[in-house]
């Protein structure tokens, strides 16, 4: 019955009908302003209070998740969160119409499902895709429901209003792809051109951040900024070493040199040890996984591998230590004498010029002058 | 006409013996700091790096953001004083030997700046500040050739330039306040009163702890005394303080100048002569 | 006092003024002024090199400090025809006016270029109660704009000479009192003419004292000013022999090869003068030690000091009886080695401490050599139309 379709579909009204606290529901806005304090519409006001707001205004967003080749990391780390009543939410928040790892349905059911979900949010869904695709000896490595996974891709996101590449794998081939790359993984975005698409690396990368562009679409229809590897910049804008805790003691000099030694026990920087802060850009430094503080590599001691980042995640040695891009230190301190502005090679080129024509043309034109006057010439 | 090129010739050697002469008569009148001279005193044993006043600097005078490094390089952290920094803490390596240093306009005794400026934008105002005024100012920059310290910086981005400089804070300190670096450092490692108060603090200081500091209080008596006074565990010159000389830096040139100038007698007797001498040589062609 | 009468300037050269070389100059005249154009737009922080570290650059050093001792070919042969009453050198006078108008115009020019707010320049000599009489720069500034405008009053005899044999009655009548009132008070403005050039030029050299322990001891000196003068002078006469051989060249005369090898004589021993005294004020100063050190500063010193004695051995091995061309490269010596000791006095003695560097912009060096091709331009379009040449003709 139509009447039936006319209930308000708004998150707030969802989770009053699903009896989820208001407390909890702030709590959970709080981690979202806290994960995504700038670049994301939703977030962009001043307090809990109004974030909590413009998420219950929105109306539940339709998600479609499609695994690929992947070891389903990210869909755990959306589900591991200490709180269980956090999880709970989630599936109040988003329409989570198609997961393959916690919907109850199975075989010829759970395409049905998927089927449904697709017609009756034609182009309103979001497609959250996780894990690479294979595309080698087309595409043949990976097949689901009778097709490839790279035609299953293809037929889903056409019905899409946006698709998110959730996790490295999906976002540029992930630990599948390093090496010889037997399989051809490939991240979505080099399949999907016609679809606005989203990478959210890592390995696995924190959940708030998909959390937030899910929400920012559902309440305004867009997506947020993006860098050019298509990752939000309110999370991916920044490389660890600009945003680590323990980077006092890198402009300090202060290192670990080994697992277990004094440093280490006193938590001073992991850059000998092969941390590649300096070249990954990820928001872990400040929004940690599972609710818990300090539940991330550096926290715990463990030097960053660059999960999130292509070339450095699964390719550079563990223990290799990396370049730093950034200006030397010290880094927060100028110096007594500053290094200032050079001298242009272009400016004392034409000086060059310029000089050397002038005196070659006093010469010469001198040249000219000297059968006049002197020796030469006798005088009144 | 030999005697004409003499007494031309002769005239031009007095003077030039005349700034000789008068250079150790103007050495003894060299100047004091006024009666109302405020002083900041900055102990480097005792600052942080905070970079407190920095800020607070920038706050007060309505400065903008250093933003020319920024998506390469950092975010307002200028490398020296510029166009848009006026204080700026320093650090200081030396091996294992660190120090910080405080940097900003000396407000100079007999400042080298308030000589060379031919509008008087520049001036040693209320209380000794030297300070700028925008309504006098051609930017030339002459001020830039003549300070020691390098302090006064230019607005090279804009199209009515200005001189950028510490002013002292002078229009907090008419109100009763202090300066806003010293109000707002939470160690007091700079801190504000009378000059002479100062000094005498400066050298208890020093008296009281002689194996921590240099013995010295910069800017008593170098190039001629400053009233921004600096005590120190490291030497002067590590914290790129280059000159220890006690001569005012405009002293030369302001002998050599009142030597040939005085009066602006020599340059009428040289008018005077001249046009005698023309007078004379066309009488004795008409005849 | 010797009047025009002896030596009649020509009325113009009658010869075309768009020469190929001429629509040269134009070129880089008219780039200069676009560039001009566009250091106004951008602003100085864009269009120059120069820094906090380095405020005097390119314009000061060359176009306003150098080329200002360059045009000092007005003051120096004043000097030698209207004090030593040396008449024979009238000819060669009022060209070297035209030379010192052009050049001290083309150096208040590029002060306007370089100081942040040109439009305030008025305030100069109106405010008097302003002035800070301390100020070197405050006299410097004074004197080289009464002398500009004196120099072209010295010079307007040969407008209104061209002027009264025009075709309308009041520019002629007017001309005719205006040369009446010069035949009177014409020695009232040389000899100002010779005064302000005296007080700036010295003035010139004290500037960069007062960068006190930041400017090297080899330059460094209370004398300055006094070298300054000297050096000036013999830059003037190095300035006459040069133009003059040009221009009778150029315009088809017959050069006075006899005074030329005179003033290149005074020029020569001016140089002398003035490396015995700056010897001995590096001795009485007791730095004579720093001369051992080959470093930069040492370096240039011996350059400058060759460059200055050269031109006199050369001189003096001819016994005054040099060729054209000998004189000529003896006096670009001289005006090399003075615009050298310019230079390093502004730039390479002056530390402004480690982390700075300066070398002129492409800008800033386009924009001198558009000025000088402005000067040169201006200077061959006056002769040409106006009775500055004197002379017999070459044909």
């Amino acid at each position: 019955m139509s009447a039936t379709r006319d209930y308000d579909n708004t998150i707030a009204a969802h989770l009053e009908r699903s009896g989820v606290s208001r407390r909890d529901f702030v709590a959970f806005c709080g981690k979202l302003m806290v994960a995504a304090p700038f670049g994301l519409a939703i977030t962009n006001v001043l307090d809990v209070e109004a974030v909590a707001a413009e998420v219950g205004a929105a109306r539940r967003p339709s998600v479609i998740w499609l695994h690929m080749q992947e070891c389903t990391g990210c869909t755990e780390t959306l589900l591991r969160p200490v709180a269980p009543d956090l999880a709970t939410l989630l599936f109040d928040v988003i329409s989570l119409d198609y997961h393959e790892t916690v919907m109850a349905a199975s075989g010829s059911d759970a395409e049905a499902a998927l089927n449904d979900a697709m017609k009756a949010n034609d182009g309103k869904f979001v497609l959250v895709v996780e894990g690479s695709i294979p595309l080698k000896d087309n595409g043949q490595y990976l097949k689901i429901a009778g097709k490839w996974g790279v035609d299953r891709l293809n037929e889903v996101a056409a019905h899409a209003a946006a698709v998110i590449a959730i996790g490295s794998c999906a976002s540029w081939g992930g630990v599948q792809s390093s090496g010889l790359n037997p399989t051809g993984a490939t991240g979505v975005d080099q399949i999907i051109k016609s679809k606005p698409v989203v990478n959210i690396p890592g390995c696995p990368p924190n959940p708030y951040v998909l959390l937030g562009t899910v929400l920012q679409y559902a309440k305004t229809g867009t997506l947020p900024e993006l860098d050019d590897q298509k990752r939000p910049k309110f999370a991916y804008d920044r490389v660890i070493h600009d945003h680590c805790p323990r980077r006092p003691h890198f402009d300090a000099g202060r290192f670990a040199k080994n697992f277990g030694d004094e440093g280490h026990r006193h938590g001073w920087c992991l850059y000998q040890l092969g941390c590649k802060g300096p070249v990954t850009h990820a928001p872990c430094s400040t929004r940690h996984f599972n609710d818990i503080v300090d539940a991330w590599p550096i926290g715990i001691g463990a030097p960053c591998f660059g999960c999130t980042e292509q070339g450095v995640g699964y390719t550079i040695a563990l223990y290799e230590t990396v370049p730093i891009q950034r200006p030397l230190g010290p880094d927060t301190y100028p110096a007594v004498y500053a290094e200032h502005k050079g001298v242009s090679p272009l400016a004392t080129g034409v000086a060059g010029v310029v000089g050397g024509a002038l005196v070659g043309a006093g010469i010469l034109a001198s040249k000219k002058f000297d059968n006049v006057g002197g020796d030469s010439e006798t005088k009144e | 006409m030999d005697t004409d090129r003499r007494s031309l010739l002769k005239s031009l050697a007095t003077a030039a013996t005349m700034t000789v002469v008068s250079t150790p008569a103007i050495a003894r009148e060299r100047r004091k700091a006024p009666a109302d001279a405020v002083a900041l005193l900055y102990d480097g044993t005792k600052c942080v790096g905070c970079k407190a006043c920095v800020v607070k600097c920038k706050e007060t005078g309505g400065l903008p953001a250093d933003v020319d490094g920024y998506g390469g390089g950092l975010y307002d952290a200028p490398e020296d004083l510029n166009e848009s920094t006026r204080n700026i803490i320093k650090l200081v390596k030396d091996g294992e030997e660190t120090a910080y240093v405080k940097r900003q306009c000396m407000h100079c005794v007999d400042p080298a700046c308030v000589n060379a400026c031919m509008m008087g934008a520049l001036g040693k105002r209320q209380y000794g500040a030297v300070t700028w005024e925008n309504n006098k100012c051609i930017g030339c920059r002459y001020c830039q050739v003549a300070c020691p310290f390098g302090v006064p910086k230019f607005q090279w981005s804009k199209t009515s330039p200005r001189i950028v400089k510490c002013d002292l804070c002078v229009d907090r300190i008419a109100e009763g306040k202090q300066p806003a670096c010293s109000e707002v450092c939470p160690r007091g490692a700079v801190i504000f009163g009378k000059r002479d108060a100062l000094l005498q603090e400066a050298h208890r200081r020093i008296d009281e702890d002689p194996d921590l500091y240099v013995p010295k209080v910069y800017g008593e008596t170098e190039l001629g005394g400053t009233q921004v006074l600096y005590l120190s565990h490291v030497e002067f010159g590590k914290l790129g303080f280059r000159f220890s000389d006690d001569k005012p830096v405009p002293e030369l040139q302001r002998s050599v100048q009142h030597g040939i100038y005085k009066g602006f007698v020599a340059p009428l007797a040289l008018y005077g002569l001249l046009g005698a001498v023309m007078f004379r040589n066309r009488r004795s062609e008409d005849k | 006092m010797t009047t025009y009468a002896q030596h009649p300037p020509l009325l113009g050269t009658r010869d075309r003024l768009f020469t190929r070389p001429y629509t040269v100059l134009l070129f880089f005249a008219a780039l200069g002024i676009a560039l001009i154009a566009w250091r106004f737009y951008a602003g100085l922080g864009a269009s120059t090199a120069l820094t906090d570290g380095y405020p005097w650059g390119l314009w000061i050093a060359f176009d306003v400090v150098t080329g200002t001792a360059l045009a000092c070919g007005g003051y120096a042969m004043a000097l030698l025809v209207y004090i030593f009453n040396k008449g024979k050198y009238h000819p060669l006078v009022r060209p070297a006016i035209l030379t010192s108008a052009l050049g001290y115009s083309i150096a208040g020019l590029s002060v306007m270029i370089d100081v942040g707010r040109p439009w305030l320049a008025w305030k100069l000599p109106i405010k008097v109660w302003t002035w800070n009489v301390n100020s070197v720069l405050l006299e410097v500034a004074l004197c080289i704009m009464a002398y500009t405008v004196v120099l072209w009053i010295e010079l307007s005899p040969a407008f209104f000479e061209k002027f009264k044999e025009s075709g309308r009655p009041w520019l002629q009548s007017f001309s005719k009192k205006a040369l009446k009132f010069f035949d009177k008070a014409l020695i009232w403005i040389i000899a100002l003419g010779m005064l302000l050039p005296t007080m700036h030029q010295s003035s010139l050299g004290s500037l960069m004292s007062l960068a006190g322990p930041r400017l090297h001891p080899l330059w460094n000196t209370g004398f300055l000013p006094l070298f300054y003068l000297i050096t000036c002078l013999a830059m003037g006469y190095a300035i006459v022999v040069v133009e003059s051989a040009f221009s009778a060249t150029a315009f088809g005369r017959k050069t006075e090869i006899r005074l030329l090898n005179s003033l290149g004589t005074f020029a020569a021993y001016g140089t002398l003068l003035f490396v015995v005294l700056r010897f001995i004020d590096l001795a009485l100063r007791g730095r004579l030690g720093l001369l051992a050190r080959f470093d930069l500063a040492g370096s240039l010193f011996w350059i400058e000091t060759i460059l200055f004695t050269a031109p006199l051995i050369v001189l003096l091995m001819k016994k005054g009886n040099a060729s054209l061309g000998t004189l000529l490269r003896a006096a670009m010596l001289v005006a090399v080695a003075g615009a050298l000791y310019r230079f390093d006095t502004f730039l390479v003695a002056f530390d402004p401490g480690p982390g700075w560097h300066y070398f002129p912009s492409v800008t800033e060096q386009l924009i001198t050599v558009g000025l000088v091709a402005l000067e040169l331009a201006a200077y061959v379009a006056i002769v040409k139309h106006f009775p500055i040449l004197s002379g017999e003709r070459n044909d």
